[in-house]
Formats: structure tokens, sequence, C-alpha cells
């Protein structure tokens, strides 16, 4: 195989996608995608060894738009496939890709668990606070109070995924928005650098359902954790407290990261040559079948 | 005469009884005879009744038998609820003075269990092996093939462990051997070699997919299948197979997928309360044409039912199971052999046409032991269908992951393994992998999954059909009542009743060609079911028209034996 120094140098036109795309103009999702594209050709990640594994939604549709190679799986069910390819085959680069439904509610006992096992995969979740796909109901990271046609009195308890994850000690946790490209490109290029299962909840305004956290909302509460002096992403409390924060002043960046064993380094059997190389032979077999005798 | 001696372990859970009938059944297996046994046990750890029923014969045996010539009693409440079991001359073996029971009773054969225990071990929990020692005192079998199987069963603890188990079972040996009732069986060790497998189902589907390459297994414990779990578990590590244990079923089904999608034999096992949640996995895999193995181990339901007891409830959930229409493959397997073969061939299939196949197994076969011919690995052949091998997926432009064929399966590529993308939606797609919502295309790619049926049916086993001449009925089973249905069909002969039997271990697609002229030439046909509502008598009314002239169905958990059969067709409900 090439290596990759050797190779000419990527650009965002080697993802470019025949596929039409079908989000509304002015969705947050486009900016995701410009800065995947990015992030993926700095990182000089060629489309056939990246390998999309995503749930359905607006965001499950993500990688369609992108030239990868692509598992769309079922809603909520993205993170035990994309585990288990990295699994199998961890010369891929697995990226799991669904939206704040998708992941958070349906799939939510999967993303816990994921966290927990560590499988070295990344996770973005593109979290607009409604259902898209659905036409404007709550989902689970809804604002107390948002008033959808399924929620007419408002919603209740939003789910806090930073929290959620701090609780998981996963190993990797940052929060983007997806109108901030450079921010967005360094979260998602750290994210896949990181060893071990990492996590990027990434703001993206839906300008059809969701009148209050819009582009506006976000220019308005953001702040950079980067920009805040003397905070240590490997604290896990101090990273746990800002989880919390969400009002006046909301922030993005590295959460939390910490060095935790990588799950499949632990699968004896996934060890030595990857799962798709091995030889398949029956015949290794006969000793253990002498055992029954 | 034939030897046909049944024996019975019963006591609360927690007490051994699965060993003492283990290394029972085990030790006449390995002295050439024939064994069978069946299990009956209760959701629960310790307490309540348990028992373990090893049936030995000096020729194949398929099926357990209700009539009892032993009993080994651990608790008074066995003997209660099986005295009426006991065969005339029939003995129970008890611990009289353990249980505080009146061994003085005819037909008791009192060995103080525990304390020969102690005295030649110096343990109590060595009284197990003594109740085996002072079983094969009582027929007089060969002692010392019950110290290797000791030896064996016992080789990963301490080799003092080994010798003090051979000794307490020689202490009951020996106690029992004089005090044998007059005129007892007596069992020898057969001419033959005992060169056979003593293996359970669970066990033997478990090797089959190793054999057939099986390297990632997810599965979430659930009863019977959970041994399967714990098996690949455990040789997963010597034979670099990647076992996991998910948060949930729904997790394991969509690991499968991912690992298959990525190139690996993939398969998970379940029961049908787990088997329900999957289900929507089942439809990824067919409209993504990912091959998995699913194993759906049967127990009484519905919802948790009866949990650890057995049933074949589910035969029609699994053949049309999924949302959306889809080809899949069913296999019913009757035997551990079939369950070692049929599997490996379920790998076979499921790549060749690459969509689930599902194998559906029931707690009877799970948990019970036969002897059988060592597994032939010769006969197993890794056959990857449409798979690209690397030089051809180099060559590869414009890949088409889901391209329409005549076959209907396209030529599959595996992420990777060139710089062709592959591409696959649970959406509706285009033959690139794409979403679509085109009528035309839509239209094409199911007529193109559902063309794999004829592939798939080609390639099915056809039922096993014992055939007598002027036959008055034919008895129709399918998966794990083979052994008894067969028995029964033997023993209805032996009365002067000719009859048929029809069995099927491969259900889905249902042969139609072969089994409509059988139906149609039969003059009276039964179903015999472990399920209440007949649902095979459904599935052949369905697909050939044939309306059987009757069913005989056993739904209260407990497996089928010969003796309910002829029973039950001399109650004349049929």
């Amino acid at each position: 195989m090439v290596r990759a120094s050797e190779q000419p140098a990527l650009t965002v036109q080697d993802y470019l996608s025949p596929v039409e795309n079908q989000w509304c103009p002015g969705c947050g999702n486009f900016g995701i995608l410009r800065a995947v594209k990015k992030a993926l050709a700095e990182l000089k990640l060629e489309p056939h060894q990246v390998l999309f594994v995503s749930g359905i939604g607006q965001a499950g549709k993500f990688p369609h738009y992108l030239k990868c190679n692509l598992l769309n799986e079922l809603h909520g069910r993205a993170l035990p496939a994309a585990v288990a390819a990295k699994i199998v085959n961890p010369e891929l680069t697995v990226i799991a890709v669904g939206g704040d439904g998708d992941g958070y509610g349906e799939g939510g006992n999967h993303f816990l668990n994921a966290m927990l096992r560590n499988v070295n995969i990344t996770y973005l979740v593109h979290d607009n606070q409604v259902y898209g796909l659905t036409k404007g109901q709550a989902s689970p990271t809804s604002d107390r109070g948002f008033v959808t046609k399924t929620t007419p009195t408002g919603a209740w308890e939003p789910i806090n995924p930073m929290a959620l994850a701090i609780a998981c000690n996963a190993s990797f946790i940052a929060r983007s928005y997806s109108a901030n490209t450079e921010h967005l490109v360094k979260m998602v290029k750290m994210a896949i650098q990181h060893k071990g299962f990492s996590l990027v909840d990434i703001f993206q305004p839906c300008v059809t359902y969701n009148k209050v956290n819009t582009y506006q909302f976000y220019q308005t509460h953001l702040y950079k954790l980067d920009d805040e002096e003397g905070y240590d992403p490997t604290d896990r409390i101090a990273a746990f407290n800002k989880s919390l924060e969400w009002g006046e002043k909301i922030p993005i960046g590295l959460f939390y990261r910490a060095e935790r064993p990588v799950f499949e380094e632990n699968l004896q059997a996934a060890r030595g040559e990857p799962l798709v190389k091995q030889k398949l032979d029956p015949m290794k077999f006969e000793t253990l079948l002498d055992e029954y005798i | 005469m034939p030897l046909d001696v049944n024996f019975l372990v019963g006591g609360e859970a927690g007490q051994g009884i699965q060993t003492i009938g283990f290394v029972l059944g085990k030790t006449m297996a390995r002295g050439g005879l024939h064994v069978f046994t069946d299990q009956d046990y209760e959701s629960r750890i310790r307490g309540g009744h348990n028992f373990f029923r090893v049936r030995v014969k000096d020729e194949e045996v398929k099926a357990h038998n209700e009539k009892l010539d032993i009993l080994i009693a651990l608790n008074k409440e066995t003997v209660e609820l099986h005295k009426n079991d006991m065969k005339e001359n029939g003995i129970v073996i008890l611990d009289g003075q353990a249980l505080k029971m009146d061994a003085g009773t005819p037909g008791f054969v009192d060995v103080p269990l525990e304390k020969l225990a102690v005295e030649a071990a110096e343990n109590k929990i060595m009284s197990n092996s003594v109740a085996v020692g002072a079983v094969l005192g009582l027929v007089g079998y060969d002692f010392e093939i019950l110290a290797d199987v000791l030896r064996w069963h016992f080789a990963k603890n301490t080799e003092k462990i080994q010798e003090d188990n051979v000794r307490a079972a020689r202490a009951g040996y020996d106690y029992a051997a004089e005090r044998i009732p007059k005129g007892f069986t007596k069992i020898s060790r057969a001419a033959s070699d005992g060169k056979r497998m003593f293996i359970n189902g669970n066990e033997a589907l478990s090797l089959g997919a190793m054999a057939a390459g099986c390297k990632f297994l997810a599965a979430y414990p659930m009863t019977p299948t959970t041994p399967i779990l714990e098996f690949m578990a455990d040789k997963g590590r010597d034979y670099n197979i990647a076992v996991l244990q998910p948060e949930d079923e729904i997790a394991a089904i969509n690991m499968i997928v991912g690992a298959a999608y990525t190139g690996v034999r993939t398969m998970t096992a379940t029961s049908g309360s787990g088997f329900a949640l999957m289900v929507e996995g089942i439809g990824l895999a067919g409209i993504t044409e990912t091959p998995i193995v699913v194993v759906l181990g049967e127990r009484a339901g519905p919802a948790v039912g009866l949990p650890t007891r057995t049933e074949q409830g589910e035969l029609l959930f699994a053949i049309r199971t999924g949302t959306g229409e889809f080809p899949r493959a069913v296999m019913t397997p009757a035997t551990a052999e079939d369950a070692f073969y049929l599997t490996a061939k379920a790998f076979n299939l499921a790549e060749k046409y690459q969509t689930p196949v599902i194998i559906l197994t029931d707690t009877h076969l799970a948990n019970s032991y036969n002897d059988v011919s060592k597994f032939d690995l010769k006969q197993i052949k890794i056959d990857r269908g449409a798979l690209l091998t690397n030089a051809e997926a180099v060559k590869l432009t414009d890949y088409k992951r889901h391209q329409v064929t005549e076959s209907g399966v396209s030529p599959r590529a595996l992420p990777m393994q060139s710089r062709a993308l592959v591409v696959t939606d649970s959406d509706e797609h285009d033959e690139y992998g794409h979403m679509t919502e085109s009528a035309e295309i839509r239209t094409r790619q199911v007529i193109k999954r559902l063309k794999k049926y004829s592939g798939l049916k080609s390639e099915m086993g056809q039922p096993r059909f014992h055939e007598m001449p002027d036959a008055e009925l034919t008895l129709i089973g399918w998966g794990s009542t083979y052994g008894a249905i067969k028995e029964a069909s033997e023993m209805l002969k032996k009365e002067g009743a000719a009859n048929n039997v029809l069995h099927f271990s491969e259900v889905w697609p249902f042969p139609v060609e072969t089994v409509a002229p059988i139906l149609q030439n039969s003059r009276k046909s039964i179903v015999i079911e472990n399920n209440a509502t007949g649902q095979f008598a459904h599935l052949i009314r369905g697909e050939t028209g044939h309306k059987v002239s009757g069913t005989i169905n056993k739904f209260d958990g407990r497996p089928i034996s010969p003796s309910f059969i002829l029973n039950e067709l001399r109650k004349g409900v049929v």
C-alpha cells in the first residue's frame, strides 16, 4: 500500500459525492460536511480508508454526501456496528455519525456502552435539539419548555450528553459548532487521532424546526474552552463542572481527555492480524473435537 | 434382550445433578454404549426440583424415555415426584441417613453417600462421585472407565482432587456392588472402542460455527443459548474468534451486521424474546445483503414463559421474521450431528446468498447430550460465494455493491480491500448503495433480492423420509422431535402398524416439490409438534395446500417422548 507521506495532498474535492443533497438550504449540517471533508484531507485519510457508519435522521444521510465506505444503519444503531467493524478491521478509520435523537434517544444504551467499552472509533453527533426528518418533534436535547407538536406544554428535562459522557469516563469528549469551521475541523481531527472512543457533539442549527437554538443563539452564547485560562481537560471534576454550564455562556471545545485501555487490545482474538485477513481452516479444529471423545 | 436402561438423577439446584448425570452418561459412552440424556431444571440457582435423565442402549438412541430403572434421589422430593415413573424392578438409590428416610422400603438401596465420601476423601462434596460409583456398582459396569472419566472431568483441578473423586467413586462402587438386587440388569461395555463424541446441541452448534470460520460472535445471555456464548468466549481465545457480550440483543444483531459488512463470518445466539429485539436488525441484514447467522434457541413463551423449558413455538416467527420482504433460510437441526453440520452450512448459505440464515433449535436439543461419530471436518467446505479476492477487488472500477445480476447475488467487495468504496444502506438504495426514492430502482432491488430464493431453494437439504410399504400413517415433524418420532414409528411397526416418518431439518425455503407428492400419497398424516397451534401443519397447508389428517401437540414446556406420541395416537385423538 502507498504510504500517506508519498501521496499527493488531498483536498475537499477528493471527498465529493455524486449524491444529490436533500438537506434544507441553510442547514447546519452543511458546515459539518465541509469541516469533516477538510479534517479528513488534512489527516491524509483517503476515502477508501474511512468507514462511516450512520444512523437514521437528517444526520444519518451525512455520509452519502461524502465519498467513503458507508454502512447506513438503522435508527439509533450506528455505534454497535461501528464498534464491531473496528474490532474486526482495526486498519479502518471508523467514524459513527448520527443526530441527537438517533444517538441519545433511540441509541442511548449503545451510547453509554460504547463510551465504557472505549473502542477506538469517533462518534460525531449532529445536535440540533430537535427532530428534523420527522418534522419538528422534541428531541432528547431539546431545552426544557421547548414547544413542539408532541410536547404542547413544553419538553421535559433534557439529556446532558457532555455530563453523561464524563460520567461514563469516555476517553475523549468535545463539543463544537457547525458554523465555526476552524474549531470544528480541529475537534474532528483531534477526535480521529485520539486512541479510544471520541465523542464530538456538534451544535447544528435546524433552520426549519428549531427557532430557539438558532445561528444567532449560538453566536451569542458560545465561548471556547481554549480561551479559558488554566482549563485542564484531564481534570474530570473540572470537566463535569463545565458540562453543567448552560445558559448565558455555553462552552465548546475539548472538555475531557483520558488515557484508557482500548477494548480491542484487550480482546485476545483481535490482537494479531486483523480478523478480516485471517484464513479460515476447518481442519485446525481436529484437536478440539477430540476433547469430546 | 436389547439393552435399554434409564437413569434419573434428581434433587435441588446446586446439588451437582448435572455433574452426576453427565459423568454417568460420558462413562457409558466411553464404554461404547449409546447414550441420550435430557435435563429438566427450574429458573433458579438453588433449591427447587431439577433432574438429569440418562438413557443407555446398545443401539443408537436419539430420544429420552420416562420409565426409570434407577433413580438417584438426592432429596426426598425426588422420590415422591418420580416413584410412579419406576419400572417394575426399578431401584431407588438414596442416602437414607442424610435424607432422614426409611431406606428399608422395597426397591430402595441405601447408600450412605456422605459418609462414604468423608471416609474415602475426607470431603462431603465428593458424595456426587460416590453416587456415580454406586450406580455403576449396581449394574456391574467397568470401574476403570469411570475412573478415567472422572480424571478427565476434573482435569483442570489438582491431581489430588481427581484422585479423591476416583476414591470416592470406588467406595460407592464397592458398597453398591455388594448390594445388587437379585436378577438386576447388568451393563457391560460394548465391543466397540467408544471413540465417539459425547456432546450436546449447544456444543455441537458452537463447534460447527467455529469450524465454518465464525470470527465474531456477539450475544446477550439468554437460556437456552447462553452456553454458546460461554463456550465461544472460552475457546475463541485459542482460535482467534472475537466474542462480545454487548448491552442488549439489539446491539448484538447490529454488531454482527457491522462485523459481517466489514468482512468476517459472524453469528449471534438468543432465544425468542431476544430474537424479537433483533428482528429489525435481521431486516437490516436483508436489505443491506449482509451475511449473518442467527441462532434462535426456542424456549416456552410467550414473553418470559417458562424460561428453562422447551417448546417449538417460534417456527413461523423465524420463517416470517422481519419488516418487509427479503430472502432468508431457516435450519431446524434434529440432532447434535445436524447442529454441527447445518450450522457450518448456514455460514456458507449466508455468504453465498448474502442474506440472514436462522438456526432454529430449542432447549431440548441445546441441553441434551448424545453420543455421535466424531464430526468430519473434511466435510466442512468454506464457500464464501461472490466475495471478491483481493486481486479481483483491486481491478474494480465503478464498484456497485448492489449490482443487479441474474442470480440476485452481487459481487461483494470489503471496505479497505481495495480502493473500491463499499456503500450500503438500510434505506432502499440504488446499485451503488446510495438511498433512493425511485419506484423503478426500488422494484429492481426487491426483485434482485428475492431472486436469491431460487438459488437458496436448490441448496436446501431434503427432509428425512423413512418409508415403509403399505404405510397407513405418515408421522411428520421438524427439529428436535426427530428421535422421539423415529422411535415411536419403530414401536408402531413392531405392533404391526406400518408407517412413514417425514422429518425436516431444513424448513425454509420449504421443499414443496419433494413434500407435496409424499403427502398426496399418504393415507393419513399426523404432524407432531412441541407447540399448541400446530405451526408446521399450517406451513404445510400454506406451501402445499395439503391439509394434514391431524396433529399431536405438547406445550407444557416438556419435550416429546416416543411413549407420549404412542399414547396420543392410542387415545384416538388423531
